[in-house]
Order: C-alpha cells, then sequence, then structure tokens
C-alpha cells in the first residue's frame, strides 16, 4: 500500500476531520461524504484514516472480518465452527476499503474463486469488496461519477447490512456493514438523491483561502513527497494521540447520555427544515453523541447539537431550486432561530 | 509575446517534464494536429532516455485496456487465472500520451487522475485484485476549439500549459536534444529541495494571481527543482522559482495584482533577477517575507502573459468572453450506435448485443466444472467444446444519444427584461430542477446589447446554474441572431461529443441587432431568420417560447424557420410554461 500522509498534519478542514472522526467512533452515524473542490485534500483525509484509526479484533480464518465479541452477528462460516469450540482472535487494521469506479459488478459483491475453479474444477466463492470492507470503511473517491448499477447495488448492500449472492449454484449471504465514505467535486454532477440520503454526514469541503494555511499545506505535502518516512515519523506523537482519543471516545460512548432536553431541540430544529423522515433527528443525535465522547462530555449539550447540525442537516433539505440560499445558509438560519 | 517566445517556453516545459516526468504532472499540449506539435513531440521523444516507455492512450479506450484484468486466452491456456496489464500499469516509469485530451470521457478521466494521485492503479476486476505501481508523466494533446478544453481535473494535475497554436512552422526552430543530460539532471534532481522562502514565496504569488488550486505551486515547485536539476545548480536559485512561475503559474493566472503597469511584454522576458516592477501591491495583509523573490516571481509570470491576456486579467471580468461565430462543421451522421460504455451481465433480449469476448471470459472460469457436470448427467455424445449457459451471457452497452443537453437562450435586451425577464428565469429554474431529476446536462447563453455570452457551459452542476442565471442582468438591443448563432455553435459541439443538444429560446422575437452588430430591423430579422434556418437544418430539437406581451407574427415565424415548436406565453407563470416545454422536449 502506498504511504498514506498522517491523518493529524492536515492542515485546517476541520469539518471534514470532525465528521470522520465521528464517524470512526460511532459508524452507525451513518457514512461521510465530503465534496468540495479539486485539490482540498479529500481523498488524503480518508486515506490517512486508515493509518489512524485503532486496530480491530477478528477471527483468525474468518474471510469476513467477524468480531468475536459479537456472536449474533458472525457470518455462516463462524457460526458453524463456534459450535464446534473457541475461535481464536486476532488484531488486524480496520480495513479501508477503496471502490474503484472501473470495478466490475463480480468484483464488488464477491464471485467465484478463479483459481480454484480452474485449476480444480470446484466451486467455491470469493468475497468481494462488500466483505473486505465489513466493519470499516468503504471509500469511492469521485463518488458522483460511480456507475448506476454499481450505486443500486451498493444502496441495497447500505440498507441492510447484508450482502446476498446468488449465481449458478453459488447461494452466500453474509455481513457487510460498513461506513461508507465518498468524495467528489461537485462541478463534475451531482450524487444521485437516493445514494446522498445514505450519508449520515456531509461536509463541504473549500481550499483554504488564508496564505498562511496555504503555504503550510504546500510546505508540508513537500516535505512529505522529499521524505515520507522521516515526515511520518515526525506525527507520530500527534497519530498516538489521537488513536488514543477514538479509542476512549468509544469506550465511553455509551455512557454518554441523551438529556430529553436535546433529543427535544434536535426534533424541533428537524421539523424547521423540514427534512424528510426520522433519519435526520437519528443521525443528528448520534453524532452529537460521538462529539461529546471524544471531547470526554458525559451529556450532550447544546453546543455539540450545534456543532454538528450542518454536516447532519445539509443533504437533507428537500431541494428548492427556486431558492437562492444554498442549505448550509438553510441550517444556519435555523440553528440561530431554535438555539437562540 | 511573439511566436518564437512561445516556441522557446514549450521548449523549455519540454526539457524540464523530460527531466521530470511523474513529478510535474504532465503537459497539457493544446495544439491543432500539425507539424509544430510533431515537431514538439518528436522532440520530447529525443530528450527522454531511450529505455523510457511512450505510451498512447486512444480516445475510446475500453476499461479492461485501460485498468487490465484477465486475459482470457492465457488463461484457458494455462488453467489458470493470468492477469493482464492495463495500459496504466504499463505506462509505469515513462510517458502516457492522451489522444484528443479535450473529449476524455469523465469514466476514463477519473481511472487515470487517480493513478497520477496514488501512483499506482487498483484493479478489481474479472475476478482479480491487483495493485500495480504506476508512475508516469502525462502528455495530452489537446484539440480543442475556442471553448472546448480538456477536462479541468487533468489540467490542474499538470504543470505545463503549452499552447503551440499560432506558432508558425517556420518560428518552431528544432533544436537538439540530448537525453544524457536529461539522465544526469535526473539524478541531480534527487538532492534538491525547494527552501522555506522559496515555499512561501511560491504560495503567495498564486494567490495574488487568483489561482486557487493548491496543486499550482506545488507542482510549480517542483518545477523549480527540475530546472536548478537541468541548469546544473547546487541549489534552487531565483532564475529556477522564476521560470517555474513563467511556465506554471502563468498559463492559470486569473488576475494580475497592479492595476497600472505600463506593457512591456513585447521585449523578451526581463532577466528575472532584476526585480522590475517597484509598485505597491493593494494586499498588505499578506505576511512580511522575502517580498522580492516574490516580486521576481510575479515579474516572470507578466512577461510570459501576452499583452491582450493581460488587459483581460486586469480588468478581470470573471466572465467568459463571448463565444466566436460557429461555424457549420460537416454534421457528423450518427447510426443507432453510440459510443461503447462498458458491459453489464443481463438476458438476451431483442436488441441487445451480446459481447462475445466478454462472454466467454465470464465462461472461461467454469469450463472444468461444468464438463464435470455434463459428464455426469449421462454421457452426452457430441458436447459443445465449450459450455456457456444464461449466466454468462455479457450485453455491450452503448451510450445512446440519451444524454441530453438543454441548451436555454434567454433574451436578455431591454425590451424583454421589461416584460419579462424574470418570469423567464422562473421557468428555467423549474426546467433547471427538472434537468437536474432526469439527469441532463444543461448550459445557458443569455443575449443582449450586441453580443451573446455563453454564460454556462454545459454542466449538470444545478448549483452555478442557478448561481450564473441569477446573475443576469437585462437591457440592451437584441441580437437575435447572434444569440442562435451561439446557440447553434454550441450544439454542434455538444453533438461532437455524442450527447443531443435541445434548445429552448425565451425572446419577444424582437430582433434589432443584426449580426455584424449593425442597428436596424429589417437587417436584423433577416440574420435571425437565417441563424434559425440553420438549426432547422441540423435537425435540432427546439422549442420557441415567445415571451412578448401580445404575441404574434413575428415570433411563429421565427419558430417555423427554425423547425421550433411554438409556445405563445401570453399570461402562463413559470409553472405551466415548464410543464409546456418539458411535453414537447420530451
Amino acid at each position: 500500500m502506498a504511504i498514506a500522509f498522517p491523518f493529524s498534519a492536515i492542515v485546517g478542514q476541520d469539518d471534514m476531520k470532525l465528521a470522520l472522526l465521528i464517524a470512526a467512533v460511532d459508524p452507525k452515524v451513518g457514512g461521510v461524504l465530503a465534496f468540495g473542490d479539486r485539490g482540498s485534500g479529500k481523498s488524503t483525509a480518508v486515506r490517512a484514516l486508515a493509518a489512524l484509526l485503532p486496530r480491530m479484533k477478528v477471527i483468525v480464518g474468518c474471510r469476513y472480518n467477524c468480531d468475536p465479541d459479537r456472536p449474533a452477528e458472525f457470518c455462516d462460516d463462524c457460526r458453524a465452527r463456534a459450535g464446534k469450540g473457541a475461535l481464536k482472535s486476532v488484531q488486524m487494521p480496520v480495513p479501508v476499503v477503496d471502490l474503484p469506479l472501473g470495478a466490475t459488478e463480480d468484483r464488488v459483491v464477491g464471485a467465484l474463486d478463479l483459481e480454484r475453479a480452474l485449476a480444480r474444477g470446484e466451486k467455491a466463492f470469493e468475497p468481494g469488496l462488500l466483505a473486505r470492507a465489513h466493519r470499516g470503511f468503504l471509500y469511492i473517491d469521485e463518488a458522483n461519477l460511480l456507475e448506476d448499477h454499481l450505486v443500486d447495488l451498493l444502496l441495497d448492500v447500505a440498507a441492510s447490512g447484508e450482502n446476498v449472492v446468488e449465481r449458478e449454484g453459488l447461494s452466500i449471504r453474509h455481513p457487510a456493514r460498513f461506513v461508507l465514505v465518498g468524495t467528489g467535486n461537485p462541478e463534475e454532477g451531482e450524487l444521485r438523491p437516493q445514494l446522498l440520503d445514505r450519508f449520515g454526514l456531509s461536509v463541504e469541503v473549500k481550499t483554504p483561502d488564508d496564505l498562511p494555511s496555504r503555504i503550510e499545506v504546500v510546505r508540508r505535502r513537500d516535505e512529505f513527497e522529499n521524505d515520507s518516512a522521516a515526515f511520518i515519523a515526525r506525527w507520530d506523537g500527534e497519530e498516538r494521540k489521537l488513536r488514543k482519543k477514538i479509542t476512549s471516545a468509544r469506550d465511553r460512548l455509551p455512557s454518554v447520555t441523551v438529556t430529553d432536553a436535546a433529543l427535544e431541540r434536535a426534533a424541533r430544529l428537524c421539523m424547521a427544515l423540514g427534512t424528510d423522515g426520522l433519519r435526520g433527528e437519528l443521525t443528528l443525535m448520534r453524532a452529537a453523541r460521538a462529539l461529546a465522547a471524544l471531547e470526554g462530555a458525559k451529556t450532550v449539550t447544546d453546543d455539540h447539537l450545534r456543532r454538528v447540525a450542518p454536516s447532519a442537516l445539509r443533504h437533507r433539505l428537500r431541494r428548492n431550486p427556486l431558492d437562492d440560499a444554498g442549505s448550509s445558509v438553510r441550517v444556519d438560519r435555523a440553528i440561530a432561530e431554535i438555539f437562540g | 509575446m511573439t511566436a518564437r517566445l512561445a516556441w522557446s517556453d514549450a521548449v523549455a516545459a519540454l526539457q524540464l517534464f523530460a527531466v521530470d516526468p511523474a513529478g510535474s504532472g504532465g503537459v497539457l499540449l493544446r495544439s491543432r494536429a500539425g507539424p509544430v506539435r510533431e515537431r514538439w513531440l518528436k522532440m520530447l521523444r529525443a530528450a527522454l532516455p531511450a529505455e523510457q516507455s511512450v505510451r498512447t492512450i486512444p480516445l475510446h479506450i475500453a476499461d479492461g485496456r485501460l485498468l487490465g484484468g484477465l486475459d482470457l486466452n492465457a488463461t484457458l491456456l494455462a488453467g489458470r487465472p493470468v492477469a493482464e496489464r492495463g495500459l496504466l500499469a504499463e505506462a509505469d516509469g515513462g510517458v502516457l500520451v492522451l489522444a484528443m485530451a479535450e473529449r476524455l470521457s469523465s469514466a476514463t478521466l477519473v481511472h487515470i487522475t487517480a493513478a497520477m494521485d496514488a501512483r499506482e492503479t487498483i484493479v478489481e476486476r474479472d475476478g482479480l485484485s491487483l495493485r500495480m505501481p504506476a508512475r508516469f508523466g502525462v502528455i495530452a494533446l489537446d484539440e480543442g476549439l475556442d471553448d472546448e478544453f480538456a477536462p479541468a481535473a487533468l489540467r490542474d494535475r499538470l504543470a505545463f500549459h503549452v499552447d503551440l497554436n499560432g506558432i508558425p512552422t517556420g518560428d518552431a526552430e528544432e533544436f537538439v536534444m540530448d537525453s544524457g543530460e536529461v539522465s544526469m539532471a535526473r539524478e541531480r534532481l534527487k538532492a534538491l529541495k525547494a527552501g522555506k522562502g522559496q515555499v512561501e514565496a511560491m504560495c503567495s504569488a498564486a494567490a495574488a494571481l487568483g489561482i486557487t488550486s493548491l496543486r499550482a505551486p506545488l507542482l510549480a515547485l517542483r518545477v523549480a527543482c527540475a530546472s536548478a536539476a537541468f541548469d546544473d545548480h547546487i541549489t534552487v536559485e531565483q532564475d529556477d522559482i522564476a521560470s517555474a512561475a513563467r511556465l506554471v503559474l502563468a498559463p492559470r493566472a486569473l488576475v494580475f495584482p497592479d492595476a497600472d503597469q505600463p506593457e512591456q511584454q513585447e521585449q523578451p522576458p526581463e532577466p528575472p533577477s532584476d526585480p522590475a516592477a517597484e509598485d505597491d501591491r493593494p494586499d498588505t495583509d499578506r505576511p512580511d517575507f522575502d517580498r522580492a523573490l516574490d516580486e521576481v516571481i510575479l515579474a516572470a509570470v507578466q512577461a510570459a502573459l501576452p499583452p491582450d491576456v493581460l488587459a483581460v486579467l486586469r480588468a478581470s471580468s470573471g466572465r467568459s468572453r463571448a463565444r466566436s461565430q460557429g461555424k457549420a462543421g460537416a454534421l457528423q451522421k450518427s447510426g443507432k450506435r453510440g459510443r461503447p460504455a462498458g458491459v453489464l451481465r443481463g438476458d438476451l433480449r431483442a436488441g441487445a448485443k451480446l459481447n462475445v469476448i466478454e462472454t466467454l471470459r465470464a465462461a472461461a472460469p467454469w469450463q472444468p466444472l461444468r464438463r464435470r457436470e455434463a459428464a455426469m448427467n449421462a454421457g452426452m455424445s457430441a458436447r459443445p467444446r465449450i459450455l456457456v449457459r444464461k449466466d454468462d451471457f455479457r450485453l455491450s452497452r452503448f451510450k445512446q444519444r440519451t444524454e441530453t443537453t438543454t441548451i436555454f437562450v434567454v433574451d436578455a435586451s431591454g425590451s424583454a427584461a421589461l416584460h419579462r425577464l424574470a418570469e423567464a428565469k422562473g421557468a428555467v429554474e423549474l426546467l433547471l430542477a427538472d434537468c437536474y431529476i432526469r439527469r441532463d446536462q444543461v448550459a445557458l447563453i443569455a443575449f443582449r446589447g450586441s453580443v451573446a455570452e455563453l454564460l454556462l457551459p454545459p454542466t449538470r452542476s444545478l448549483a452555478r446554474a442557478k448561481r450564473s442565471l441569477a446573475a443576469l442582468p437585462g437591457g440592451g438591443g437584441t441580437p437575435l441572431a447572434a444569440g442562435l448563432d451561439a446557440a447553434f455553435a454550441l450544439s454542434e459541439s455538444i453533438r461532437r461529443k455524442g450527447h443531443t443538444p435541445t434548445v429552448v429560446v425565451l425572446t419577444d422575437g424582437r430582433a434589432n441587432i443584426a449580426r455584424d452588430g449593425g442597428q436596424g430591423r429589417p437587417r436584423a430579422e433577416e440574420d435571425a431568420i437565417s441563424a434559425a434556418r440553420q438549426l432547422r437544418s441540423a435537425g435540432i430539437t427546439a422549442v420557441l417560447v415567445d415571451t412578448s406581451p401580445r404575441p404574434g407574427a413575428s415570433g411563429e415565424t421565427l419558430a417555423r424557420e427554425m423547425g421550433a415548436r411554438y409556445l405563445p406565453l401570453p399570461h402562463a407563470d413559470a409553472a405551466i410554461l415548464s410543464k409546456a416545454v418539458l411535453a414537447s422536449v420530451g
């Protein structure tokens, strides 16, 4: 794998970094969409995340990264083996799987194991990208340019958390719960509304416009490309600190309380904005809780809600082509009204 | 800037690219095919070390060939999956030439840019999962005319933007290239690094020139290193920074910071060490660092800009320039087939086109299995050699001309503004929303005063469309002919891309400015009619919405000549208009 730029060395882009950290703390938040200017470091941040995340426990020999501590979510294989005796587990890095735009359907959902079929005439299933991304992140660069039939496929799996393959005698189902991370440039086309809705948080990314941070971006990038090993070593301390923050936030997450007052505020905000369905409220609440956990707070406060609201709700507003104000402005307006 | 100077810049770009092909991203070579371009490419080949591969990507390359995949022949022979490298991986360590980059499809483009960013290709196809290194430099041959450009995502990643159009063959002197020198420069490059002050100066110069992308200063710094390596400097010197700025930043400049600098561009570039321009710049909030170097960079950029461009930048109009009149190019005769657009699994229904190779590829791995199965199911005597089943069928998909681009031609003249420019805007916005739902592209042309302007080149971005529409002012004469000509020219360029144009004209039909900008109603109307006929003879679907308060003969005649559906709009509101237009466009 190519060496990734350290996450903590990314200059600015606080919205995007925060959204990715929230998704890392609570995967149930449901994915991050980063839309914005060319060359603003969207892909860099996502690739950096892979190196940053703490390792996870998986069952040895499981092809779907099953979690040994959650027997209810085992794949068929692990279930069968669990009946026979104790399962061994091992630590591995959280997968951040690239879904390249040219991928064929077979590779995404999984297909026949070619090697075994050709050499030994055996029918065996070879898991695809969705299996590999289970419990991790599925990253689509230029998500807005993804082919329609792949988008349909993803929607289906993202909704059910399970991948079903039926093909010529192969009948496989396996868990596939992943955090969808998409990036793209709105100038090249917009995302299909159905896919847009699947993302929990959406952030707008801009190239920094103040000179000192622009210089800092270029300088760090230049240093990284000249000697990546030394650069990574220099940022290792920061990376460790951040990693620890994620781990402890995950531990703290179940104990963070959400008061009725906070729930009510969230509901009022969604009503004021007229977001469809309950997905907006749920995401808002979960994201605020994850943020509270990240910052070591015991309860969710207005401040947490206020800070995550734009990214949790921005992309859920019904489109109104006659309203000139952008979605972010509308969210900000509603926040100002409700939180005073 | 003279042609000779432009040529010497082009040669400088060539040499520096040869020193660091992958680091500099590449060269955008904007030029018609011709002897000058040939000479440039020939010199490039001479400058590159002999072992360096140069691969060309044709315009309509299939994904399989670009990225690699299963090698069918070898797989069947070997009885195990054999991967075939794609062009991107084959270009590793070499140079990739993109033919006709201005027409590159977005699908092909993303693969190339992804490989440029990651310096490797990731393949997930045909049951294979491969990562292969792909470090290459790109030469994008851009033959675009007027407003046709190579995609912005590609341009942004290429350090050098070279324009050979306008250089006569006689001025394009052939220089002898020495690949040995280039190889030595590559060795020296490894030890070179731009200094801290130089990084800062380059960033601030880029910002002052209105360049938002951060790739520009990064690329410029790498080019500066390449220049130092080429000239055998021990460290990156001021000259290197200046020539990098000249080659990388100048073609990207959007504004020029000072307003009253007299023209001095006809002279050869000032020696960059001479800090010209002692003007005080307006932006005082910049951090106070190596100001002298800053000015050297700006002076170098300025010297590289032709005076007319500079004038435009100074005025900083921000608007795209008026489109030149369209030439009626040879009409592309299109059959029912479009461009190939990948394969899909599916049933063989009527009209579907079986892709034999892909079907065989899909069937290949199953052969031993199926044979055994078939042998078990009673010994059939005459078995086919290859067992293909329904599941294997792969159908070719063609991108037919289903992708529509709706061109709105809006009359923003004084007479229309008086009546219902606001209403027309409302209708266009509603239509935009519909286009968004149907994933159509939209473009916007407005005409007023004496010219037509392409306010919005074809885009799928609702946000951009809305922005440019909102900014549309009204007033002035009615150069209807110019508006229709612009619509025709744009339609033609859309057709060349394989899309279907639809023209929606909103006007009161009262032309009063002729094609040559002259006043006078009769001549203006004559010109408008002839422009309208052009649209009809090209067979472009059109709708004419008459926005005058009393719709009458002039609008109807124009619609007839255009072959357009006529929609009078006496008291309709935006919603009704939008519905009517949609119904006729389909």
